[in-house]
């Protein structure tokens, strides 16, 4: 694990010798984002998401345990609960707002996370590992997010558990006996509120532990950087701290500002105002949409309106649930060599329109289900499996790459002194 | 582990010494067994785990539900609640009734006649369950001045599912009709549910 020329830990005070060779926790921290972890020298701002994204999750278990002591868990008083959370707690009010701001933030720089890793290859050999484990954790926040989103016990929370456990149904044969398994009723009540406030609670330490598993395999090959090109040798890293704890402070600056702007100024932003309604099973609100993080997998879904061999809602529910699962088998789609899309230009332009499509697929999520949208909706689904399952084997196969650097550090100086040992040589 | 050449306890059978080697050894089949026994016991503690998450007996407790129909004028429909979910009690007009049998059975996409929906005689009484067979929406129609959809039926607001008058799916992503509930008449005017 880690470059041969990497920092040691050696403790210099007596008591932290002690403690090292008792259990050597502070060395394990050392070496994992302390000096002892050499990363490459020219990470760009992008790399800052991983840190942003752990810090989220910090935020999130702690502003939720806080709100755990406040909130009651049963159909019967839970809006109530979170209404006097609300106006009666101290300070209820911000941590309700943060946590619920939180879960957006969380997914935000999930997602651009998942985008970095994407632009840069960071998916492929040697860090296929890294990037399944982050997979299955963008998979535990998603089911983290709805059953947090179900607490409130909200018109939204109700007809949202109502939906995304009808999707169960669409299982051939066994899918509405599943359905009630999970539910514990005929609708979502008691038993559902229940079991999905326990499965809040636990889930998050679930992926505090995989992003543990993410970090480690991380950290066998090391990080990847923008020219996607390996480390060579020690003048191509920098130890972790101070100069990435440096950056990833900056970044995490204006994370809080973004943050605390949604939280003093817009708090309801990206929220749903028919949540302040209490949970009505009879009525249906007029307009049931997902909140914004999954707007684009909502849209894959309805997209399926007529049968073909299978019923529509069960090609909409595989579709769905199909288009997360197709990004493990991302590292064996993408057969070609370079990782950064920065030497890749087919690659690089397809990458791009695939963002438009996601982003098309968010706005047809959130619309209403008019002619326009669902054409809109099903060009953009078809794209979004195209992307994935014809165009990148076949640009991996056919794209002419940009000759890569040498090095990083070859790449670095040719960035700031505007020449390179290679060039030098070749001017010479 | 002991091997052959342990020294034999005094007053031991020496010939146990010489025991058939089996395949597989005693050992194993002991070590096989024992976990597999523990294999077992787990799966049986796994159980009461799976079954706790079905509906406990308060909640089929509420499995049957009475309901006064008499109030009912035709071309009327009411929302009532069966098993907690929203249920459909309609009585049809005759107009309605002739809408329904005129649809050609064959060209359904789940295919059932008014008939089969509805009990002898009482071809007039309507009884759904309010939750379409998409996600579990609750469709429009069964209210005052509520959208019944281009079939006359119900409509659902979420995915644009819209039924007829018999309840039947006509258009939209849900796969089936309304889900009939079972029940009977007590009496004319009053029925179980359930």
């Amino acid at each position: 694990m880690s470059f041969p020329w990497a920092k040691q830990y050696e403790p210099k005070q007596p008591l932290m010798r002690w403690l090292d060779e008792k259990l050597p926790v502070p060395r394990l921290v050392y070496n994992a984002v302390g000096a002892g972890y050499p990363v490459p020298r020219n990470l760009n701002y992008f790399w800052n998401f991983g840190v942003l994204a752990g810090a989220a999750l910090g935020i999130q278990i702690i502003t939720g345990i806080v709100l755990a002591m406040h909130y009651a868990a049963n159909a019967g008083v839970a809006f109530g609960s979170v209404e006097g959370i609300m106006r009666d707690v101290n300070a209820g009010w911000f941590l309700r707002y943060a946590h619920a701001n939180g879960a957006s933030m969380f997914l935000l720089v999930v997602y651009i996370h998942i985008a970095r890793g994407l632009y840069y290859g960071s998916y492929k050999a040697p860090r296929e590992m890294v990037w399944l484990l982050g997979v299955t954790i963008f998979l535990l926040m998603m089911a983290t997010a709805f059953m947090g989103y179900v607490l409130p016990w909200g018109q939204m929370s109700f007809w949202g558990a109502q939906v995304i456990t009808g999707f169960f149904s669409a299982i051939p044969l066994v899918g509405e006996t599943i359905r009630i398994w999970l539910l514990g009723g005929y609708a979502p009540d008691n038993a559902a509120l229940n079991r999905f406030f326990s499965l809040h609670y636990l889930l998050p330490f679930v992926t505090a532990g995989v992003i543990i598993l993410h970090i480690w395999a991380l950290h066998i090959p090391g990080s990847n950087n923008p020219t996607g090109v390996d480390v060579k040798g020690e003048q191509d890293t920098v130890p972790f701290h101070p100069y990435y704890t440096a950056k990833d402070a900056v970044g995490l600056g204006v994370f809080m500002l973004i943050f605390a702007l949604l939280i003093f100024f817009s708090p309801n932003l990206l929220g749903h105002p028919d949540n302040y309604i209490e949970a009505n099973p009879l009525s249906t609100p007029a307009h049931i949409v997902p909140e914004w993080y999954f707007l684009p997998f909502y849209a894959i879904l309805k997209s399926f309106t007529a049968d073909f061999i299978l019923p529509a809602k069960l090609w909409g529910v595989l579709a769905m649930f199909g288009s997360i699962l197709l990004l493990f088998f991302l590292p064996w789609l993408d057969s070609s060599p370079v990782r950064s899309a920065n030497y890749r230009p087919k690659y690089r332009a397809f990458l791009i329109v695939l963002l438009f499509d996601v982003l098309l697929l968010g706005y047809v999520g959130g619309a209403e289900a008019n002619a326009r949208n669902v054409v809109l909706g099903q060009i953009g689904s078809a794209y979004y499996f195209l992307h994935f399952l014809v165009i990148l084997p076949l640009v991996a196969a056919s794209e002419r790459p940009r000759p890569l650097p040498n090095s990083i550090t070859e790449a670095v100086l040719e960035k700031h002194a505007g020449t390179s040992p290679a060039k030098t040589a070749l001017a010479n | 582990m002991a091997t052959v050449d342990d020294r034999l306890p005094p007053g031991e059978d020496p010939t146990l010494l010489h025991e058939e080697v089996h395949d597989p050894r005693r050992r194993d089949f002991i070590n096989i067994a024992a976990v597999s026994f523990a294999g077992v016991g787990a799966v049986a503690i796994v159980l009461p785990l799976v079954n706790q998450m079905n509906p406990s007996a308060d909640v089929l407790a509420q499995s049957t539900t009475e309901i006064d129909i008499s109030k009912i004028e035709p071309g009327q429909a009411v929302k009532s609640s069966f098993r907690k979910q929203p249920l459909f009690v309609r009585n049809l007009t005759p107009a309605e009734i002739a809408e329904a049998n005129k649809v050609p059975v064959n060209s359904l996409r789940d295919p059932q006649t008014l008939a089969e929906r509805t009990k002898p005689g009482k071809e007039n009484w309507l009884i759904t369950l309010g939750v379409c067979t998409h996600l579990g929406c609750v469709p429009l129609g069964a209210g005052e001045g509520e959208n019944k959809g281009p079939f006359g039926g119900y409509f659902c607001p979420c995915h644009g599912s819209a039924y007829d008058t018999a309840a039947r799916i006509r258009q939209g992503p849900a796969p089936r009709n309304l889900e009939v509930p079972p029940y009977n008449f007590n009496s004319d005017t009053v029925v179980t549910v359930g």
